[in-house]
């Protein structure tokens, strides 16, 4: 009786253990998509608009889930440096310049990637700020 | 039988003069105004007031075309401030002005008229390469390419928005975003902020009410 006791308070210990570390990761996933949702608004809703429609051919969507996934090693890249290179997104060829936001540190990064990489249709899950700094060091290649 | 009379003819004021409220449904006048003395038709000395006007004006359009206030003469005008490589408010007052300029498509006498602050960069085809990437053609949104002088001008002391260079902000120019309602005889009946929505769905009403004015 005493060793079926111990073992389910193991067990349950155990599975408390691991639900826990789930939900932390989901919680730092819902706290990225809050912070992030704030600097979306503040630094690019102007041009990529409330639900990331872009606008005409001046600013593109960010709702291309396909080109969000292929480039999703870019996108700090993008956010950090600015972009001075024509994009292809939803077929269309996106020329105008994006601007630099150097100011954003990385964590404000990885969070506002990881809003616009969970919203707008696309489901890219967690990014962390270590991957941004890792992202980084790559970017002029 | 007296209450009954009262009653009646109390209701009567308030329906006729509730009615009356709303014929007389007008936008009100901006700026600076004057009373001046006139001689009507009969020659018979008036009072009258002067409200304040927009000059007459002259600027390149988008196509290098020589472009004077005869193009909105007579019509109903939504003047703006912007440049085309503004990375702040700009996007979003025209984000909001576009779906002004889509909601009366089918009217010619609703037009929309951008003035570039940026006399440096902003030429007449950088102005034609923005519209056209805005999704705008044809002649009801004119984009107007002037000196740096009789642009800012014409902004601070007709349409009574602020602009000017600014070397510490982002993109080189500090400006406000008001979208300015002008009517036929080139008053101003209306200001409202182009990056709040709301501001923009109030502006599509007073359009409405303007083009209802007698003419």
């Amino acid at each position: 009786m005493r060793k079926y006791l111990i073992s389910s308070v193991f067990l349950l210990a155990i599975t408390s253990i691991i639900y826990s570390c789930q939900s932390q990761e989901k919680m730092d996933l819902q706290n990225y998509i809050a912070s992030g949702r704030d600097i979306y608004i503040a630094k690019c809703q102007n041009c990529h608009g409330e639900k990331g429609e872009g606008l005409g051919e001046l600013a593109p969507p960010l709702t291309d889930s396909l080109f969000i996934k292929a480039n999703k090693s870019r996108l700090a890249c993008f956010v950090k440096n600015g972009v001075n290179e024509p994009l292809v997104v939803h077929g269309k060829e996106y020329k105008e310049k994006m601007p630099a936001f150097p100011e954003l540190t990385n964590i404000e990064v990885a969070q506002v990637l990881v809003f616009i990489t969970n919203s707008f249709g696309n489901k890219e899950g967690f990014y962390s700020y270590d991957q941004v700094s890792a992202d980084l060091i790559d970017c002029r290649k | 039988m007296n209450k009954i009379i009262i009653t009646t003819s109390i209701c009567l004021t308030l329906i006729i003069s509730l009615s009356s409220c709303q014929q007389d449904k007008k936008l009100p006048f901006y700026g600076e105004r004057h009373a001046e003395t006139v001689r009507d038709a009969a020659g018979i000395e008036k009072i009258d007031t002067v409200y304040q006007t927009i000059p007459n004006w002259s600027f390149l359009n988008q196509d290098s075309v020589v472009t004077t206030n005869k193009l909105t003469d007579g019509k109903v005008y939504i003047a703006d401030f912007f440049f085309t490589s503004c990375t702040t408010i700009c996007p979003t007052m025209h984000r909001n002005l576009l779906t002004v300029y889509n909601d009366f498509q089918n009217n010619p006498d609703v037009m929309f008229v951008s003035h570039t602050i940026d006399f440096k960069y902003d030429k007449p085809s950088a102005l034609k390469k923005y519209a056209k990437k805005l999704g705008v053609e044809g002649p009801r949104w004119t984009f107007l390419y002037g000196s740096k002088d009789s642009i800012y001008t014409i902004a601070e002391k007709s349409y009574l928005v602020a602009v000017g260079e600014d070397n510490k902000a982002k993109d080189g120019y500090i400006h406000q975003g008001y979208l300015v309602l002008v009517d036929k005889d080139r008053h101003i009946r209306g200001a409202y902020d182009g990056t709040k929505v709301e501001q923009v769905d109030q502006l599509k009403k007073d359009i409405s009410i303007l083009l209802a004015e007698k003419k």
